[in-house]
């Protein structure tokens, strides 16, 4: 345990920034160049965290203590706090040079507003995946919401708010059933800290008051419905009308990892992995992720316009998560932790290319793409990389999450219920589904011809400010990959560990604090 | 005889010099209408350094016990400060005296012939505002109920027209409830012999069991009730913020119903104590049903309202019902109590901020229907900024004050369902499902005054945008308030009201708050 400044001044990076863009908005420039400066600044704090962590340390800071006895408001970074301040932090970098290019290519209004509210998103991101204890993150939760509120309406049209209403109906109300959960806890064991292996008070009420346990669980599911598990899914293809950035930053980097990212401290940090499967809460949890799996790529199927199919493989995507938390298994909940970077990285590099394509043709639609391939071809070759990571597929990283979740389904096979094996044909048939719909999006851009005859396709990809971040995500996806394979070569170890940030070696960690032999 | 500093005069001073403040503005205001202002300000600015440093004399030192004209309780008069009124009292005038800064432009234009009196009133209703704050005695307190109410009618009605009507019906109700509390008084008196609260409370509890001093509690609960404008006794009070002058609203919705609170929890447990309202199993149970519809119906009510201070009327009727559902968890756990208590602030400061800044869209624009916001974040940018705070405030979104005071009545509720059973959990969804009800009905603003596109052309909102801003006078007071929802709503997170709450609970006889 070491107390350190690090995590207030990452909060306060993106803190100070936003009032700075607000001040900055009449020169483009010096804006982006505020929001910019704070996302590499932030990056590097977070990066600085990182050794202290794998030495097995735990950075906190402490605001204040509360009124309420036994509740302080502060930060604690460990190593699955880690995982999502990284990734986030990475890739706010890589999204607002993005954003740069991509609202400047289509002369957006209201520019200040969208940078503004983008670096608030961002620190309740961050606080989120730095807080202590449940209190803390439910502030961080909400200042999220509200700030995403903002970017979600962005075009201001009347479908635009009717997506913003319909955000806020889900959230704010799931918002509710989180704080009634959150004063439950507190009520029920003087606590909300996030404790390694579970909050044991909370465990001694097991067979005493089994079902108040299991309906504050499923009001903890509830109160995370950022996580966009099915039938409370809408909000998030609605969302899909703000620009791609935004959709980038709800669907990679903050908002639904937020969700889940809350679901697994849950499961692995306020019940534990112990209570939760004596109380068969896995099951039901499993239940749930596979119910979405299926029922969210049978929808994601069915749509024509790219960012909502996205959309739809992110509801899916996002339960492979919960999934694997759900199985209460080393290996299960390993290949969840992985899966947030991981599921982060490539699903950005996705929205970035849909983004791209609509920057330099105006499409939407998956069917007016035919040949895009040949006018695009970075582009294209980036989405092939995340589309196969979506799809499990070396050499793109998805494949080592998803090899985890299976053998986290066996392993609870072997430990828990023999029921949980079905969970591992869930998963094969999800894996499938996602080959359904997103292998015709490659077929179409790179063997169909385009729609009227054109004599020679001219290579026209968008400004580099767009193309190159999304090559970037797309490499490191590939890298990623490589690194779980070049880690055992003890002569390249060190320096593929660093290209991963470390990412494999901050799960080990977090895992420790997990399941605690 | 034990020396007096001078902090323990200031109860007393606290009144005198804003009565005769009164007389002094109207004097001053026959020589120069111009001199109504300043004298009225300074007063309040005096008050409020008095009230301050109560606040600090009792932390330190305990309650100040103030005999009027030396003669000793319980013949005489006594006016008793503990924590707890001197926290009301620094609310009240911090809030007087932010109103009075925003009140000179807006009674310069909406009551250009009528300054004058308007002060003069104004200064008669702090008057009795602090009056009911600081006194010990319950005859008393009907005195300053009465001096006060009488001032809000006349402010209410200072307009004409409409306001006439609605002056009109707050009166009658108003009378009502003052009769009833009048009632409750007598009735005590009748059976004890005395007015005194602290002789009162040392008198009564062998006579729990009269029916007298049962019926006695009744009437005070309804008087005040009445005076609070809890559901279903708010009727009078929609009308009267709507139409009152914008200064007015302000004072009356931020102050007028805390002092109301203040004198309910004052007689429950200064008059009564726990013991009574603990030996009457379902006293508490029905008042926090009573306030549970309260804020449901309150809520309903707003969300049906277009005029913008009508709907925060209503939702004042809403938030009352919070500070009554505190009073009410308040003899089970004593996180009530502290909801209660710290909703009173958070009360003032948001409902203060939002009716501020109502009355600034009028003023400018003259704009008071939510269907014709559009486009206002950009025409009036700070007044905009500190409504949707204090919008946001309401809604209780984290760190701001309604979070706050959310808090503890959820923890209240909880603990309460040890002896309300299920109720306990009815509560708890309740102050849940008013979150999503002050979104709905909040967010429409600001979704009006932010995101909505206008579908009026350009010239009309250059053309207004040249008209003469809100001046700075009500905007800072304004913005100062909208500040506080956030600063007021992380103070009461941390530990440094702990002292003050605890030195209240054990003034009030609450006891301590529960640890694990």
């Amino acid at each position: 345990m070491v107390e350190m400044l690090t995590p207030l001044f990452v909060i306060l990076c993106p803190l100070i920034a936003a009032p700075l863009i607000l001040v900055a908005g009449k020169w483009p420039n010096i804006r982006e160049g505020v929001t910019l400066t704070a996302a590499i600044a932030t990056f590097s704090l977070v990066l600085s965290m990182i050794r202290p962590i794998l030495d097995g340390d735990v950075i906190r800071y402490t605001f204040f203590e509360t009124m309420l006895p036994g509740v302080a408001v502060g930060l604690k970074v460990d190593a699955f706090g880690m995982l999502f301040a990284l990734t986030s932090s990475s890739l706010w970098i890589l999204v607002s040079l993005y954003s740069t290019g991509y609202m400047r290519s289509l002369k957006e209004h209201a520019q200040t507003r969208f940078y503004f509210s983008f670096a608030l998103a961002i620190v309740g991101a961050l606080g989120i995946a730095m807080s202590a204890n449940l209190f803390t993150l439910f502030i961080f939760y909400e200042i999220l919401t509200v700030s995403t509120y903002a970017l979600v309406i962005h075009d201001q049209t009347a479908e635009a708010l009717s997506a913003g209403h319909k955000y806020f109906a889900y959230l704010l109300t799931s918002g509710c059933f989180f704080l009634f959960g959150l004063m439950m806890v507190y009520y029920l064991t003087g606590t909300t800290d996030f404790t390694n292996g579970g909050i044991a008070a909370l465990a001694a009420h097991n067979p005493a008051h089994k079902w108040t346990l299991i309906i504050l669980f499923v009001c903890f599911l509830l109160g995370f419905l950022k996580a966009a598990w099915m039938p409370f899914h809408s909000w998030l293809p609605a969302a899909m009308i703000a620009p791609t950035p935004v959709s980038a930053l709800l669907h990679a980097v903050a908002v639904v990892k937020a969700g889940v990212f809350g679901i697994v401290r849950i499961v692995c940090f306020i019940y534990g992995v112990d209570l939760m499967t004596s109380l068969g809460l896995g099951i039901l949890l499993a239940c749930i992720a596979g119910f979405t799996m299926i029922v969210a790529n049978l929808f994601a199927i069915a749509q024509d316009n790219l960012k909502r199919r996205l959309a739809y493989s992110t509801i899916n995507q996002l339960s492979y998560i919960l999934l694997g938390a759900a199985l209460l298994t080393e290996p299960g909940i390993r290949g969840a932790m992985m899966h947030i970077p991981f599921h982060g990285y490539m699903k950005i590099t996705l929205f970035m290319c849909a983004g791209a394509i609509m920057v330099a043709t105006g499409k939407k639609n998956i069917s007016e793409m035919g040949g895009i391939g040949k006018t695009m071809p970075i582009t294209m070759l980036a989405f092939t990389v995340g589309a196969l990571g979506m799809c499990g597929i070396p050499p793109a990283v998805g494949f080592i999450s998803k090899w985890y979740l299976c053998m986290g389904t066996y392993a609870a096979y072997e430990t828990i219920s023999p029921v949980m094996i079905t969970f591992l044909f869930v998963l094969l048939i999800a894996s499938l589904l996602d080959v359904i719909y997103f292998f015709p999006i490659l077929h179409t851009a790179f063997f169909k011809e385009p729609e009227g005859a054109v004599a020679e396709p001219k290579v026209k990809e968008s400004t580099s400010l767009v193309v190159i971040p999304l090559a970037i995500t797309a490499i490191f996806s590939v890298i990623f990959f490589l690194a779980f394979i070049l880690r055992p070569v003890e002569m390249l170890a060190p320096y593929v560990d660093i290209l991963s940030m470390h990412i494999y070696d901050l799960v080990d960690v977090a895992i420790k604090n997990v399941i605690i032999p | 005889m034990v020396t007096l500093i001078l902090a323990e005069h200031y109860p007393v001073l606290v009144i005198v010099i804003s009565m005769l403040a009164a007389f002094t503005i109207l004097i001053a205001g026959l020589v120069n209408k111009k001199a109504a202002f300043p004298i009225s300000l300074a007063t309040i600015f005096v008050q409020l350094l008095m009230a301050l440093s109560i606040l600090k004399h009792v932390l330190a030192e305990g309650p100040i016990h103030y005999q009027l004209g030396g003669w000793a309780p319980p013949w005489g008069i006594e006016y008793v400060v503990d924590a707890f009124n001197a926290y009301v009292l620094v609310v009240i005038l911090l809030l007087s005296f932010l109103c009075a800064i925003y009140s000179k432009r807006s009674v310069e234009k909406e009551l250009p012939l009528k300054i004058v009196p308007f002060y003069s009133v104004f200064q008669l209703l702090i008057t009795g505002l602090c009056g009911i704050t600081v006194t010990g005695d319950i005859f008393n307190l009907y005195v300053f109920l009465e001096i006060s109410a009488l001032a809000s009618y006349a402010l209410i009605a200072v307009t004409g027209g409409r306001a006439v009507k609605a002056s009109y019906n707050y009166v009658i109700m108003g009378s009502m409830g003052a009769c009833f509390y009048l009632l409750g008084a007598g009735f005590l008196y009748a059976v004890t012999g005395t007015l005194n609260m602290a002789d009162l409370s040392a008198l009564l509890p062998p006579l729990y069991g009269n029916r007298a001093v049962q019926a006695a509690f009744g009437f005070f609960a309804v008087g005040l009730s009445i005076k609070m404008a809890l559901f279903p006794l708010h009727t009078w009070q929609p009308d009267a913020y709507t139409y009152a002058p914008s200064a007015v609203s302000v004072i009356i919705a931020a102050t007028m119903s805390k002092v109301s609170v203040y004198a309910l929890i004052r007689v429950i447990y200064s008059v009564f104590t726990l013991d009574f309202i603990q030996s009457y199993v379902g006293v508490d149970l029905a008042l926090c049903w009573i306030a549970a519809i309260g804020i449901i119906a309150g809520s309903l009510l707003a969300i049906m309202q277009t005029n913008l201070k009508r709907m925060l009327a209503y939702s004042s009727v809403s938030q009352i019902g919070y500070i009554v559902l505190g009073i009410g968890l308040s003899p089970i756990s004593a996180w009530g109590l502290v909801g209660a208590i710290a909703h009173i602030l958070n009360h003032a400061i948001m409902k203060g901020c939002l009716f501020m800044a109502a009355g600034a869209f009028i003023y400018k624009l003259g704009l008071w229907d939510i269907r014709d916001f559009e486009g206002l974040g950009k025409k009036m940018p700070y007044a905009s900024a500190a409504f949707t705070l204090a919008a946001i405030s309401m809604i209780g979104v984290p760190p701001s004050t309604g979070f706050a005071s959310k808090v503890f009545l959820l923890i209240a509720s909880l603990e309460a369902t040890k002896t309300f059973a299920i109720s306990g959990y009815i509560f708890v969804g309740v102050l849940l499902f008013s979150t999503l009800l002050n979104l709905a009905y909040f967010w429409r603003v600001i979704d009006r005054i932010y995101f909505v596109k206008s579908e009026g052309g350009h010239e009309d909102s250059e053309r207004e945008a040249k008209k003469p801003g809100v001046p700075i006078s009500m905007l800072v007071p304004m913005l100062i308030l909208a500040v506080l929802c956030i600063v007021v709503g992380i103070l009461w997170l941390t530990q440094v009201p702990l002292p003050f709450v605890e030195q209240m609970l054990y003034e009030l006889g609450v006891g301590v708050l529960p640890q694990w």
